[in-house]
């Protein structure tokens, strides 16, 4: 697994990344300008699941709304978070952060676009406001760890 | 009248001296700063999205600002305490840095837009409530709003970066100009 880590971090762009005094600094930029936005789509939607914000608005409505902006936000997010990691991939793989980061969004992106897809934007039978409850909260904690995650890799190493 | 003294004082208080030092206290501090972003920008990005017609276009204008407002108020109140302790921390070297200058100027800014935007067009949100586009005072202030989060939030990130640094001479004359650099006092 290290050894995968080393020639990431080896490879062309990685270096050209490495030895850019800018680079990292810019994609690190425009990666946090992205969680502002990723964070208010995913946040209007679990505020309105758990009966906040929105709430004079349909779950499916402000989930829709919220979509395109969260989809979006994403792709910037794994873009550019996929830069910064190949720049310093032999860090991450020592870092606790990151795994606990990278386990977070795998969980993450699978329970956004399984379970609470599923209860927010199909037309299936409405889930009982305790079930969205906790899929709000289930969904907050996971985005939580994904952030949090992310901040604490540069405190480490 | 310039700040450098008070934040040369600043910085010998024990609090400045104890946050800066701390082990866990610090990054605990900045990591809260940063993950508030998502409640206060995010939300501040819907309304602006909304005033744009990008986003949230059946809700209404008004209904927007009144259920996200209390939200963002909450979060902003979280950024500027936790913002506030960080200058508190590292006071010289904030007050001495581009960045950070850069970034007060354009809080300022967004500042004087919001309160434009409240006062002016919002004051009349009746009008046009329901609209997708909607007038082109509001659209100027969605816009207006993005870009000054933009930079306020890339040159806090930037502050972190010491390229222009007092204590990183030579520097070209217009940075030490801009960064108030006083030789000698850089920390």
């Amino acid at each position: 697994m290290l050894s995968v880590f080393q020639s990431i971090e080896f490879s062309a762009i990685g270096q050209a990344l490495k030895n850019s005094s800018w680079a990292f600094a810019v994609i690190e930029s425009i990666h946090l300008l992205a969680l502002a936005a990723i964070g208010g789509a995913v946040l209007v939607v679990d505020m309105r699941l758990l009966g906040l914000g929105l709430k004079r608005q349909t779950v499916v409505d402000v989930a829709r709304d919220a979509q395109p902006v969260f989809v979006w936000s994403l792709l910037v997010m794994l873009v550019t978070g996929a830069a910064l990691f190949v720049s310093e991939a032999i860090k991450c793989y020592y870092s606790t952060p990151f795994w606990v980061k990278m386990t977070s969004l795998a969980l993450a992106i699978l329970f956004t676009f399984t379970v609470k897809r599923r209860a927010t934007l199909s037309d299936h039978a409405p889930a009982s406001p305790a079930m969205l409850r906790l899929i709000a909260l289930v969904s907050l904690t996971l985005w939580f760890g994904v952030g949090a995650g992310g901040r604490w890799i540069g405190f480490s190493g | 009248m310039s700040l450098l003294p008070f934040c040369r004082w600043l910085a010998e208080t024990r609090g400045s001296i104890a946050l800066h030092e701390s082990l866990y206290m610090y990054p605990l501090v900045e990591s809260v700063h940063v993950l508030t972003l998502c409640l206060f920008v995010g939300m501040s990005v819907l309304l602006d999205l909304r005033l744009l017609g990008i986003t949230l276009t059946r809700v209404r204008v008004s209904e927007v600002t009144e259920r996200l407002l209390p939200w963002m108020i909450a979060g902003f109140a979280v950024m500027l305490v936790t913002g506030v302790l960080l200058f508190y921390a590292i006071p010289v070297r904030s007050y001495q840095n581009i960045f950070f200058r850069l970034k007060l100027i354009t809080l300022a800014v967004a500042g004087l837009n919001a309160w434009y935007f409240h006062e002016g067009i919002h004051r009349r949100v009746a009008d046009w409530d329901r609209d997708v586009r909607t007038p082109r005072p509001a659209r100027m202030a969605g816009i207006l709003s993005l870009a000054c989060w933009a930079v306020i939030v890339v040159s806090g990130r930037m502050i972190a970066y010491n390229w222009f640094d007092c204590d990183m001479q030579p520097q070209r004359a217009i940075v030490n100009t801009l960064a108030g650099c006083v030789p000698g006092q850089t920390r």
